[in-house]
């Protein structure tokens, strides 16, 4: 953690030279250190829970036993999950930018708590060192859902990961807490709520679901952890329990848990898709009100996961229409994102190019998810991998491009130096082919009738895995490329500038790498974000002084 | 804070509020949505127990004949009690009497205490007639199916209950504590109007599970 | 062309009255997705080629969308959501509302094999006997975890739960053989919990019946926890009902005891202390037997005690199977009184 920085383009020293040496970063309260901090920590955790992808395809490649055994596939796939959605994607988005940008996009100095900030990221660390050590410790091979009554009657060791994930689930929380009560009461003068930056609403809806959501979890883990310990029933039909109540409560958290991973992804698209098209967003409060829109709705649907499971079929009717209204509100960002671009001034840089391929992936990721909201077609797709790809469209498709163009859109402003603008594009649009070639067959697979957590399978099946797998290994490829060439450029990089895409969002404003503050002095916002019309009113008031 | 050596002088970070008003605000928002958290997270119980209660209507009807009833009762006095003198003291630390502040809050710890003993006694009156949770459930009185349910919805939610009495407790010391030491007064007194939310919530979640548990 | 629609969508053949309807929605939506995410993408296209212009500051007038816009962004993706929503809920009642004149039978899922029980005979272990053209009704249930009965030839599947009996209903439209997966993990094997629907013309499924009704066909499956009996399903609820000692509170004779008489009890709608009614059919004997108390006929005192855990899911299939051959006999015409189907209860 001592990357070398290029000059900051205005004076005094930025967050990143303010105070030297290890201990300083350990116990910062700067809510910039912690963003990096947590994306330090997020990289290490996706690139755990790839290898285990990828093991996962080698595995998958031939019917039978191919590289391990099926203790070993039914272990590693529920590693690969548990680490992908509890330690990487639920956290991803809004720990690492979320943190760094909020404050700096309402024109703060820090988030309403910071030294609450620091702890939720040692509660992550703890959580993952818990998780990690039960699932590899334990052996644990529930799956990342611990579906009931299989994680009670396993003979693997399930409760440091049940553990591990409530911890995570309390960091979760403070951040929430963290960034409502930022956005309440920290905007500077001139923010006001329909002038919030994009990005901002996005981390706002998440927020929302994050604390109301997540207890939920919690207490849910801890009846799966008591019926472990204690035999408590609540779950177990030869106790009287009921194992759909699991469910439910499951989902309750689980499915907004999915808007957890994808609202914060949706606004930074809407942030660098005007960035890009030198344009405001077509319809602003299209964008904010659908994301308050699915952070509520989004609770009203879980009971989508259950259409095969004995749900009534009147629940399972009033969910589907449910789900098929919480669907809209990502349709209606997808036109308002293209409308941005229409008349813009395009210009296609590395984030762009995610953005492109996030908006195409995330109608198809939507719109299978439509599908499989459809209760008869769920009956032939439910727990295949036609869900598996929908999913991964979502998770992959969706949140992880919008983590890399985040990544490669605000690189510049989190250390001041530049990638290889040629090197990032070409790879962008690999990792995108990639990423179809492995998750548009599964699609075909589960069509096909493939059920998923399947370590073996019939030879039919056989063509569709191979092609999938092939594609897994680009996939692995281009991140492999990224990592190569952001770390060189963080030392090599050539500097940056303050604004180098042209920019008119707040975060610029500041000096790339930001001051410890944030800003030199108090900013005025008169103007909203991204007013391409009106470049330039909007300024960190009093900069030369 | 810290940072003498910095090029500008620089402003403590918990200034970044800009006046202590606001400041009080964004703790008193924080710790709402605090509360909220707390809600949900016993809204899984109060789910769990509405479900099992439609299950086996019976046992849910029949379950508080062996509740002790008087010690329930008596604990919601207790509980009640003390957050009245918790709210006093609030009272009292926005006036400025910040040692009345202190024994009201010490009060109201000796009462919280106060529902931890009659609890344990509660409990160990179950222990003995073998009304635990799950499992170990062998309480021959009350044998029909779904009493083991109830018995393991009561442990639960009166057991994170008294977890979060606990844990109330330990603040309310520690406000008394630094109140005594003249940390809080009439101009800031943040941590005791928190402390006394989070009191409050314990004492609202015991009113709801005192009627569910002792007296339907 | 559906055929060349399935080929290209790798959908297995559609095999059961059910599978057509499925893959028209599915045809449906897939189109619909597919015309739109082109023109998504060859929007996107045009507008990277049309407003290309590299690093340059901003040209344009800002604009925003139009209120009706934004009320047709909203309002057309709505639209046919919620259409597909409503196509797609008729179909899915109908698959779970099975017709009356279904054939039961039993399925019990166990990790990591699938049994099949029918009302009147043979068990099987890993294959399931069916005849075309007739609705199969399932009424499945777990000795353990959750399992998920699969038939991606039937475009069907229905959850296996412990304690708990779910119905699902198909009827296969050509012979065959089927495969049938587990569609929830279920632990170590999950993947190998395999089996086999074979459909037979309905002369030939006869035919086989009969050969399995001829010998001694109740073969106890010890893996199952089952205790050694033979024969039909019912007379090894005959044998469950003596052994439990249901006879000491209920009567076969239609004389009323602590209990109410079993003759004729199936089907029938009985008065309930609390006021209602209730029609006992599967859900209901079922219920009565795990939760005796919640639903207790009126004139009867709530003594039953449960037999949650005592009785095996197949030996509560057996008591139900029981139950129902116990019809008073009737003069001709036919009982009018139809065995009632009703959908289970949540």
């Amino acid at each position: 953690m001592a990357p070398s920085h290029a000059e900051p383009s205005g004076a005094g020293p930025s967050y990143l030279d303010a105070e030297r040496g290890l201990w300083s970063w350990l116990t910062t309260r700067d809510h910039k250190r912690i963003g990096v901090m947590f994306l330090a920590v997020l990289l290490l955790m996706f690139l755990l829970g790839g290898v285990f992808a990828l093991a996962l395809r080698v595995e998958l490649l031939t019917p039978g036993e191919t590289v391990m055994g099926r203790l070993a596939y039914n272990r590693a796939f529920t590693v690969h999950g548990v680490v992908m959605v509890w330690l990487f994607l639920i956290p991803s988005i809004p720990t690492a930018f979320g943190n760094f940008l909020l404050p700096l996009m309402i024109g703060a100095r820090d988030v309403a708590f910071p030294r609450l900030n620091l702890a939720s990221f040692y509660l992550y660390v703890l959580g993952a060192v818990m998780t990690l050590w039960g699932v590899f410790q334990g052996g644990v091979d529930t799956g990342w859902t611990f579906y009931t009554p299989y994680s009670t009657v396993t003979g693997r060791e399930v409760m440091p990961v049940l553990l591990g994930v409530f911890v995570v689930g309390f960091s979760t929380i403070l951040t929430g807490i963290n960034f409502i009560t930022t956005v309440h009461t920290l905007r500077a003068p001139g923010v006001t709520w329909m002038k919030v930056p994009l990005f901002v609403w996005a981390l706002y809806g998440t927020s929302i679901i994050q604390v109301l959501a997540t207890p939920v979890l919690g207490m849910v883990l801890m009846l799966v952890a008591l019926e472990r310990v204690a035999g408590a029933g609540l779950f177990d039909p030869s106790r009287g329990g009921d194992p759909l109540l699991f469910q439910h409560l499951f989902w309750f958290y689980s499915h907004p848990a999915v808007y957890i991973m994808v609202l914060p992804g949706m606004g930074v698209i809407s942030e660098t898709v005007c960035a890009f098209s030198r344009k405001r967003p077509f319809s602003y409060r299209v964008i904010v009100w659908s994301t308050v829109g699915i952070s509520f709705v989004g609770f009203l649907t879980w009971g989508h996961h259950m259409f095969v499971s004995g749900q009534s079929t009147f629940g399972a009717g009033a969910f589907s229409v449910l789900s098929m209204l919480v669907a809209i509100f990502t349709a209606m960002k997808i036109f308002t994102w293209l409308g941005t671009m229409y008349r813009g001034s395009l210009w296609v840089s590395t984030p762009f190019t995610y953005v492109l391929g996030f908006i195409f992936l995330l109608f198809f990721g939507g719109m299978s998810g439509v599908a499989v909201a459809v209760t008869s077609a769920d009956l032939h797709w439910h727990d295949t991998y036609f869900v598996v790809a929908h999913f991964h469209f979502i998770m992959v498709g969706a949140s992880l491009m919008a983590f890399l163009a985040a990544l490669h859109y605000w690189f510049p402003k989190m250390c001041g130096r530049m990638y290889p603008e040629g090197m990032g594009i070409g790879t962008a649009v690999l990792i995108i082919f990639g990423f179809i070639a492995t998750f548009l067959p599964q699609f075909l697979l589960g069509n096909q009738g493939m059920p998923r957590r399947y370590a073996d399978y019939p030879e039919a099946f056989q063509p569709l895995h191979v092609a999938s797998t092939a594609g897994a290994s680009l996939l692995g490829f281009g991140f492999l490329i990224v990592a190569v060439y952001l770390g060189w450029s963080l030392r090599h990089g050539r500097a940056a500038g303050r604004n180098p895409w042209g920019s008119e969002g707040y975060e610029w404003l500041s000096d790339s790498p930001p001051p410890e503050f944030n800003f030199h002095a108090p900013p005025r916002f008169p103007r909203p974000p991204h007013d391409y019309a009106n470049p330039g009113v909007n300024t960190e008031v009093e900069h030369a002084a | 804070m810290r940072r003498e050596a910095s090029p500008r002088p620089v402003e403590p970070r918990a200034l970044h509020f800009g006046d202590e008003a606001s400041r009080q605000d964004a703790a008193h928002l924080g710790m709402w949505i605090f509360l909220a958290t707390e809600v949900l997270l016993f809204s899984v119980l109060f789910t769990a127990y509405a479900l099992y209660r439609l299950t086996y209507p019976g046992v849910f009807q029949q379950a508080p004949a062996h509740m002790d009833v008087f010690l329930g009762t008596l604990n919601t006095f207790v509980l009640v009690v003390s957050s009245i003198l918790v709210a006093l003291a609030v009272d009292a630390i926005r006036n400025g009497r910040d040692f009345a502040a202190a024994a009201l809050l010490a009060l109201s710890v000796l009462l919280g205490i106060a529902f931890l003993f009659i609890k344990a006694a509660e409990y160990t009156k179950h222990v003995h007639d073998g009304a635990l949770p799950g499992a170990w459930y062998a309480y021959e009185a009350f044998a029909l199916p779904g009493a083991n349910l109830y018995f393991t919805l009561y442990w639960v939610m009166t057991g994170v209950h008294a977890v979060h009495v606990l844990v109330g407790v330990g603040v309310l010391v520690t406000l008394a504590l630094r109140t005594l030491a003249g940390e809080f007064g009439a101009r800031f007194h943040t941590p005791v109007e928190l402390g006394g939310m989070y009191w409050h919530l314990v004492d609202v979640i015991w009113l709801f599970l005192w009627p569910l548990l002792y007296l339907t | 062309m559906s055929d060349l629609m399935r080929r290209i969508l790798f959908l297995p053949e559609a095999a059961s009255s059910l599978a057509p309807r499925v893959d028209r929605l599915h045809f449906f939506i897939i189109g619909t997705t597919f015309v739109v995410g082109a023109g998504i993408g060859l929007t996107g296209l045009f507008f990277l080629v049309r407003y290309r212009r590299g690093r340059a500051p901003a040209q344009e007038p800002a604009m925003a969308a139009p209120t009706w816009m934004e009320a047709a962004f909203a309002g057309v993706p709505l639209a046919f959501f919620l259409l597909w929503g409503a196509l797609g809920f008729q179909d899915y009642v109908w698959a779970r509302t099975p017709p009356r004149d279904a054939l039961d039978v039993y399925v019990t899922g166990k990790q990591w094999m699938w049994k099949f029980a029918y009302p009147d005979g043979p068990g099987m272990v890993g294959v399931l006997h069916v005849p075309t053209g007739t609705p199969v009704r399932l009424l499945l249930t777990s000795r353990d975890v959750i399992h998920s009965f699969y038939v991606p030839a039937f475009r069907l599947k229905m959850d296996a739960l412990p304690g708990r009996y779910t119905e699902i209903w198909f009827e296969a439209v050509r012979p065959g053989r089927y495969r049938l997966l587990c569609a929830e993990y279920c632990g170590l094997d999950h993947s190998r919990m395999r089996a086999e629907v074979v459909a037979l013309e309905p002369a030939a499924f006869e035919s086989w019946r009969a050969r399995q009704l001829a010998q001694p066909t109740w073969v106890a499956d010890e893996s199952f926890g089952e205790e050694g009996t033979r024969g039909p399903l019912a007379r090894r609820g005959a044998v469950v009902a003596t052994r439990q000692g249901c006879f000491q509170c209920h009567t076969i004779d239609g004389t009323p005891h602590i209990g109410p008489t079993w003759l004729g009890l199936y089907g029938r709608e009985e008065p309930l202390a609390s006021g209602d009614s209730v029609r006992a059919d599967v859900a209901y004997l079922t219920e009565s037997m795990m939760d005796p108390l919640a639903k207790v006929v009126a004139g009867y005192a709530p003594v039953m005690p449960s037999f949650h855990g005592r009785l095996s899911a197949g030996e509560v299939g057996a008591l139900v199977e029981y139950i129902k051959s116990l019809q008073p006999e009737r003069p001709e015409p036919p009982p009018v009184q139809e065995p009632a189907y009703g959908p289970l209860p949540r």
